[in-house]
């Protein structure tokens, strides 16, 4: 059952994104920056994609230390790892608009710097559970860290927003907008990239469950 | 009044252990004389320039020999079993983190005060112009990576690489406090006072310290416990 619903919600994602990419290159490119302005379409949604697995780890690992039920646990694991990789492909394509529209790979500009300081928190939080064997010693500290990067974020992302800022005012909230018809093709295209999130967050959920069952039996087998 | 007196008890014999060893704090201000001096080959050390980033210099010579010394905090502990001890002694688990911090926050101040005036002799830069001003930043911003110091040095004190670990998962967290830091501190070497246009980070540094210390004081139990 949980399988079947695994593959179609995988199956509605790659439309989406089958259909979303035709649609894109059908658009015209963009008066000032050409056809690297679509790169948009990947950019933002992995962006808010890794906020919100970060939004999601937060709150797992609080469920974690209050109720000690290690589905949370396996859940903040799973939801960190997919927010990185999503976090990572978002300072990727990011570093390739850049490329073109800047001249440059990389530039400390506030907007690219924080993300990377946040990628660099969770990359610190898989560190810390690498290092720890005992599972509930695992599990307790990681949720700790967690908690502690996530505060960390609204923190991080307003103190270098006043030291610099170069990066082009946000399209959406800040000033800029889309024709309409690009703005519905945004939205679904931000769907079909949850949705793969939410189908690598379950898979990598299943094995950190199948993981803990390898580890009990290994257990059992040393105690017979 | 029991809980204070707690918390200075521990504080107390953290700093009587370290002053009598005098280990971490000897390890910490070697170290931090040592990068002082690898700065002099990195860049020309003539006034103007050095000015410009002294902030950064001061607080990243900070930083490091700051995290020695809170490696050592837990890590002293695991001789003898002594860390079970404490855990079981009839203290709040934030008692002792406190009195733990406040004792970390004593000796990565004295690192700090030593440190100054040589980067002072040094690279000749008159610091003293806005004393306290930079004082205050200074005891903000230390507080910040003290008690999120200690807080990851409990964290890490039983896992592998503990000295690794601690600067991995602390520098990170620390980024916004150490951006403060540095901002205000060059600016008050360069002898401008805060003004407008930079008490923001004040308050950011204020903010975080108190943010921290109380989910570090709420979370320590957790930590402690549950390792």
């Amino acid at each position: 059952m949980r399988d079947k619903i695994l593959y179609i919600i995988g199956a509605v994602a790659l439309i989406l994104l089958a259909r979303d990419m035709y649609l894109i290159t059908g658009f015209p490119a963009e008066a000032n920056q050409g056809a690297i302005f679509k790169i948009i379409f990947f950019h933002v949604p992995m962006a808010i994609t890794a906020l919100t697995c970060a939004m999601v780890a937060f709150v797992a690992s609080i469920l974690f230390l209050i109720t000690k039920n290690f589905q949370y646990d396996a859940l903040a694991v799973a939801v960190t790892e997919v927010g990185l990789a999503f976090l990572a492909g978002n300072l990727i394509t990011g570093s390739i608009w850049g490329r073109v529209a800047w001249g440059i790979w990389w530039a400390w500009d506030a907007r690219l710097t924080s993300a990377l300081v946040c990628w660099l928190l969770y990359a610190g939080y898989l560190m810390l559970r690498n290092a720890i064997e005992e599972p509930t010693q695992r599990a307790t500290f990681a949720a700790v860290f967690s908690i502690f990067a996530f505060i960390d974020v609204p923190i991080v992302i307003f103190s270098i927003k006043w030291w610099r800022t170069q990066h082009p005012q946000p399209v959406f909230w800040g000033g800029g907008s889309f024709p309409p018809d690009w703005s519905a093709v945004f939205g679904w295209q931000m769907l079909a990239i949850l949705l793969v999130g939410v189908v690598f967050t379950a898979v990598r959920l299943r094995q950190e469950q199948f993981q803990r069952e390898i580890d009990s039996l290994r257990r059992m087998a040393h105690a017979l | 009044m029991a809980f204070v007196r707690q918390v200075l008890v521990i504080m107390a014999k953290d700093l009587r252990a370290e002053l009598r060893t005098k280990e971490a704090i000897n390890a910490s201000l070697s170290f931090a004389l040592v990068v002082l001096l690898l700065f002099s080959f990195a860049f020309d050390p003539s006034e103007e320039t050095t000015r410009e980033i002294s902030g950064g210099l001061l607080w990243i010579v900070f930083a490091f020999a700051g995290t020695l010394l809170l490696n050592r905090s837990f890590a002293r502990e695991l001789n003898n079993d002594c860390l079970d001890a404490l855990i079981s002694a009839p203290i709040s688990g934030a008692a002792l983190f406190l009195g733990k911090a406040l004792a970390n926050y004593v000796l990565v101040l004295a690192v700090e005060l030593i440190a100054l005036p040589l980067f002072g002799v040094f690279y000749n830069v008159r610091w003293t112009s806005q004393f306290w001003q930079l004082m205050m930043v200074i005891a903000l911003a230390t507080w910040g990576m003290t008690v999120t110091g200690t807080m990851f040095s409990a964290l890490t004190v039983n896992i592998r690489l503990r000295e690794v670990m601690l600067p991995i998962l602390n520098f990170p967290i620390l980024i916004p406090a150490l951006l403060g830091a540095m901002q205000l501190t060059s600016a008050l070497v360069a002898g401008k006072p805060i003004a407008a246009d930079n008490d923001a980070w004040l308050k950011m540094l204020i903010g975080f310290d108190v943010m921290y210390t109380a989910v570090s004081v709420f979370l320590v139990e957790t930590v402690l416990v549950g390792g």
